[in-house]
């Protein structure tokens, strides 16, 4: 597990004095340098993005910075790359929920050390996605029994999750990424 | 010869129209004085709109300050006579400006040309909006960082969309006459290429009969479309943002572009949403204007996300 603190990138790729994620080409320039510090490690990885020293966050920033890390992780070859994110407060949810919602993407964050689900999700996506964060590591049958449907159908949900990087595969059954709140990466 | 164009005592975006009204018929060479001696009042609207009429001109116009010392060591004081200097041939006594800001600028008129400029206008405003929104308007603090989202991403359409750069300004001021409260004003005025043009330009454009500028306008505010859409599906967000802000706040968006202007009316206001076949003035001039909060007002929508509904999380632990 890995740990990214976003303000400490925008520091170190765009500015010294910057504090806030605003414009876009500040948020082209933050997602590459994050992009590099990614590709430096090999899958599977579980990174987390952390917020916690941003001060401002808006929607183009946003965009360029969590839809399009978001946007390459779901299209990757390579499936076992997962993000997730921390430190998000209301008003940085106010922009993030926002692109999420328009690209339909969704993600997992650390809301006080539990994960959530953020962004576009169906309502038996979230049931699926509940389940497993309920009881995970779990397979298909057992969600399909605790949820009342089949295995086949529960199979596939949860593969459609894996696929958006909301779920993660492992040896013994799917489970939800989980972050770390590290100190420096 | 000169054209005389009047100012009009009170300047804001309403009435800024007059002035519009006088300079459209105009060619951009003719020698125009803008008469701004009986001028008592502007505001920061009626001060960015009045830079981007200089910087329409391809003839340098001449500028007759007001004649009130209130009026012009307050219009000092927004910088304004600092900006005009280099666009207009001022005629009058312009004090300096007094060291120590004004308390109801929240940000003088500030030049936005290229990206690093909004991390200044943000930056330079972020505690003093703090302070002025939650302690004298009553807003709540997610206001106030909403607040610096919505000025990025107004002076964010001059950057890139304009063509050449605009001003923005940020003041607060009583609005008796509509309002009865204190408000806070973001102007953002270019005399660029407008939304029309801009849109005009994605490769993706298709056009029909009823396109113009106000279908531009409608495109880009409510519809979200940008002309950047083509190769990258998030753009657009940025009004949209804009438009969610203001709405949660109860405040008012107006953006004038060529020939039209729209706007997202609050309940307070008696504006029109679309007005067209305005008389002609290039770029875009928006104003966002969110009023004081009472007690008593209603709360601003609560907003619910992912899987928390009614304060509980989905495992059904508490918050």
């Amino acid at each position: 597990m890995h740990h990214i603190d976003v303000s400490r990138v925008l520091r170190g790729a765009v500015c010294e004095l910057y504090s806030n994620l605003v414009t876009r080409p500040t948020g082209a320039a933050v997602r590459t340098a994050i992009e590099a510090l990614l590709a430096e490690r090999n899958p599977p990885t579980i990174t987390t993005i952390d917020f916690s020293h941003v001060n401002l966050l808006d929607f183009s920033c946003a965009d360029e910075i969590v839809a399009k890390l978001l946007l390459s992780h779901v299209d990757a070859d390579v499936h076992d790359r997962y993000v997730c994110f921390r430190g998000m407060r209301e008003d940085h949810l106010d922009a993030v929920e926002a692109v999420l919602e328009h690209r339909a993407l969704a993600l997992v964050w650390d809301r006080d050390g539990w994960p959530e689900l953020l962004g576009r999700v169906d309502a038996d996506e979230r049931r699926h996605w509940d389940a497993v964060r309920s009881g995970g590591p779990v397979w298909a049958p057992t969600v399909a029994r605790t949820l009342g449907n089949t295995a086949a159908d529960a199979e596939a949900r949860l593969t459609q999750l894996w696929r958006r990087r909301l779920l993660m595969r492992q040896d013994n059954g799917f489970v939800v990424p989980r972050g770390v709140g590290g100190v420096a990466a | 010869m000169t054209t005389v164009i009047n100012i009009p005592p009170s300047l804001d975006e309403q009435s800024f129209e007059h002035v519009i009204e006088q300079l459209a018929p105009l060619p951009p060479d003719q020698k125009v004085l803008f008469d701004a001696r009986h001028a008592r009042w502007s505001s920061p609207f009626g001060l960015t709109a009045l830079l981007c009429a200089a910087q329409s001109r391809t003839e340098r116009a001449t500028f007759a300050v007001p004649e009130h010392p209130d009026t012009v060591s307050y219009w000092a004081r927004t910088g304004f006579f600092r900006h005009a200097a280099e666009l207009f041939e001022l005629h009058g006594h312009v004090p300096r400006p007094r060291e120590g800001h004004d308390s109801d600028v929240l940000l003088e008129i500030t030049p936005v040309t290229q990206s690093d400029d909004v991390h200044t206008v943000v930056g330079r405003i972020q505690q003093k909006a703090a302070d002025i929104l939650h302690g004298q308007l009553h807003l709540e603090t997610a206001a106030t960082m909403g607040f610096g989202m919505t000025l990025s991403e107004a002076c964010q359409n001059i950057v890139e969309h304009a063509g050449q750069g605009g001003w923005v300004a940020v003041q607060t001021y009583s609005f008796r006459r509509r309002l009865g409260r204190r408000v806070v004003v973001i102007a953002v005025c270019d005399a660029g290429v407008g939304f029309r043009q801009s849109l005009e330009s994605s490769p993706g454009h298709t056009r029909d009969d009823r396109w113009g500028d106000g279908r531009a306008l409608e495109s880009a505010v409510v519809h979200a479309v940008s002309r950047f859409r083509h190769g990258d599906a998030g753009r657009g967000q940025g009004l949209a943002g804009i438009r969610r802000y203001v709405s949660r706040w109860d405040g008012k968006l107006s953006v004038r572009s060529g020939t039209a202007r729209i706007a997202l009316v609050p309940s307070w206001d008696e504006d029109e949403p679309m007005r067209e076949r305005l008389p002609a003035f290039p770029g875009a001039q928006v104003q966002i204007m969110i009023p004081e909060r009472l007690a008593g007002d209603p709360a601003p929508a609560a907003r619910s996300r992912g899987s928390e509904r009614a304060g509980e999380r989905s495992d059904g632990r508490s918050k």
